[in-house]
């Protein structure tokens, strides 16, 4: 007899003991792991194939689309990789943190399925509308840019159907504690992740307000938004779903690192105050896209993009030393020991998950991170808004930070959960190396052409004949780098698809490593969780990281002061 | 006598998913929502010269 207890340790609940983690695994939240994850992959191949073609437009060199399709596969790129690829991952994760880690059951496979439909249906009513032709208003929409009723209909049913995928996740956190799936507090992975669901509920509640109305508009049957107002609030949507990424992309970090070398979070409850510091603050960077807008006042601007969102940003600084600083005790604690920085040499940089965590650590932080914050400033932002600078920014945030976090966690997730060894392991040693490396090249060129004053979407920039051979240079740059991070996706796609079809079935045993180091003689768990200066090399790098820091924001002030010099 | 050990309130805060949601939810709805919405509907239009 099935047990009505969601507990998974119960008798008669439908599971299984992962023969990896020796974890319990919930075959309910399994099923839609696969699912969501499985989709979430096809949408973010289908975003990967238009980026590629944006790219080798944006390259003016090649120039490759023409005007009408440039505006349409912009719109289809934005919404696929933004929206939808993030999503439905975002959602694996979910039910993933508030099952195994909690030894919990999901809550409702049948909420499970109406959200999995709702959004699948949703996303593939948009992309169909876009393809058509009828909805070429960019991801955005910005009013009165007007799409077809269908557009704003499926990312209504996405948002909806999200929505509720999220209220299972919570659903699921409230019948685990009542039925004692586990006692004390949660671990930090599924904390990361219910700082990111948190802030989906208000991304989401943003994405209907804005978007029904429009909705309603596009037939016909109510006045026009107005468009100060629905710019306001899709930024709450737009915006927001970002810091959905970012809270997620950090529990991924905190998950990796502990599954490759068991590190562990140097202060349970510094690390969980910096989600606090992002369930509070994160969301109002949405102000940031309002900068130049006439309509909200310079207090409303600053305290939203300045004061209340530098928390946010000390909260991404606390994680940005804390992972680094877990994997560097740990190693230390299994005997690599030479130096400030001999651990890093003995890291596992084959381990593709181990790799792109590192990558996504660095290229968030030192790429995306620093940007995004200088940027953000309110002064600063009048010589880089709606310039390439701003894709600059948020392709290391999302693509090299996010995305090749979630990457990352797929080298074990496609194991663990549809228990098949990864085909192509070569190369899947060597897919983050491509696609981090591509996604950084295509930032810089994004970055050094914006400052050149390149427009962001922007079919043509030589028609006004205003830019010389070194913004066409970068812009070359950028197209190299999107080849090259289009060649990463792609491996990545094919690595995946193929081992479900193709990867030597687990069942019962556990999966192929990766490549761990190995603890050496002498050495002893927890022996340095009171050592104050075990974390030096991680020290080291911070001040790198902050002098870089530095450097840039006052580079970017002296810009500024160049726009008017007095003599 | 066994005396369960006093749980710090800012550890009771982060063991709170319901009271983080709510201020996760309430807070940016003031701060940038509300705050922003109010400031747009306070805007007079202007007239041409």
């Amino acid at each position: 007899m099935a047990s009505s207890s969601h507990n998974l340790a119960a008798p008669g609940t439908p599971g299984r003991v992962c023969g990896t983690t020796g974890l319990h695994v919930c075959l309910d939240a399994q099923r839609f792991i696969k699912l969501n994850a499985v989709v979430g992959i096809v949408f973010l191949l289908l975003g990967g194939i238009a980026a590629l073609g944006l790219a080798l437009t944006r390259w003016q060199t090649v120039h490759l689309l023409p005007a009408e399709w440039f505006y349409r596969i912009l719109t289809f790129h934005g919404l696929n990789m933004l929206i939808f690829w993030i999503l439905f991952f975002e959602i694996a994760i979910l039910y993933f943190a508030c099952t195994t880690p909690l030894n919990a059951r999901l809550y409702s496979r049948k909420i499970a399925w109406v959200s999995f439909l709702m959004m699948l249906v949703g996303a593939v009513m948009t992309d169909t509308v876009i393809i058509g032709g009828k909805a070429d208003v960019m991801m955005t929409s910005y009013l009165p840019l007007l799409a077809h009723p269908g557009f704003y209909l499926g990312i209504i049913l996405v948002a909806v159907g999200t929505l509720i995928g999220v209220f299972n996740f919570f659903a699921t956190l409230y019948v685990a504690k009542r039925d004692g799936a586990y006692t004390g507090s949660v671990p930090i992975v599924t904390f990361g992740a219910t700082a990111a669901a948190i802030i989906a509920v208000v991304t989401l509640l943003h994405g209907a307000i804005v978007m029904i109305p429009t909705f309603t508009y596009s037939m016909g049957w109510t006045s026009q938004p107005d468009p100060e107002w629905y710019r306001l609030i899709w930024w709450g949507l737009g915006h927001q779903s970002q810091q959905v990424n970012v809270c997620a992309m950090v529990s991924v970090w905190y998950l990796l690192s502990h599954i490759v070398l068991g590190a562990r979070p140097i202060n349970e409850a510094v690390c969980r105050t910096a989600f606090v510091l992002y369930i509070l603050f994160i969301n109002l960077a949405s102000a940031h896209h309002l900068l130049v807008d006439p309509g909200v006042g310079a207090t409303w601007k600053i305290w939203n993009t300045s004061y209340a969102m530098y928390l946010a940003v000390l909260a991404s600084m606390i994680h940005g030393f804390t992972v680094p600083a877990g994997v560097e005790i740990a190693m230390r604690e299994k005997g690599y020991t030479s130096g400030i920085f001999g651990w890093v040499t003995a890291l596992p940089w084959r381990n593709p998950a181990f790799s792109a965590t590192v990558l996504s650590v660095v290229i968030f932080g030192f790429l995306g991170g620093i940007t995004g914050v200088t940027l953000g400033t309110q002064q600063i932002n009048i010589i880089a808004h709606n310039t390439l600078r701003i894709p600059g920014h948020f392709h290391v945030t999302v693509v090299g930070g996010t995305t090749l976090a979630f990457m990352g966690l797929a080298y074990y997730v496609v194991p663990l959960i549809f228990q098949r060894d990864f085909i192509g392991r070569g190369w899947a040693r060597a897919q983050p190396w491509i696609f981090g490396g591509g996604i950084t090249m295509l930032s810089l060129g994004m970055s050094f052409a914006g400052s050149m004053g390149v427009s962001r979407r922007s079919w043509d920039i030589d028609a006004q004949g205003v830019y010389g051979p070194a913004a066409h240079l970068w812009l070359g740059v950028l197209g190299i780098g999107g080849v090259l991070a289009f060649t990463g996706l792609l491996i990545f796609a094919l690595l995946c698809v193929g081992t479900l079809f193709f990867g030597a079935k687990i069942q019962d045993r556990a999966m192929t490593d990766w490549g761990t180091p190995p603890a050496l003689a002498g050495s002893q768990a927890g022996s340095l969780a009171h050592d104050h200066y075990a974390t030096k090399g991680t020290m080291a790098l911070s001040l790198v990281f902050l002098a870089c820091f530095a450097i840039y924001y006052f580079a970017n002030w002296k810009a500024l002061a160049d726009v008017w010099p007095v003599r | 006598m066994n005396q369960k050990p006093k749980t710090h309130p800012w550890q009771k805060l982060l063991d709170n998913p319901w009271l983080l949601l709510v201020l996760g939810v309430v807070i940016p709805f003031l701060s940038y929502t509300v705050w922003g919405w109010v400031e747009l509907a306070l805007t007079k239009p202007d007239l041409l010269p």
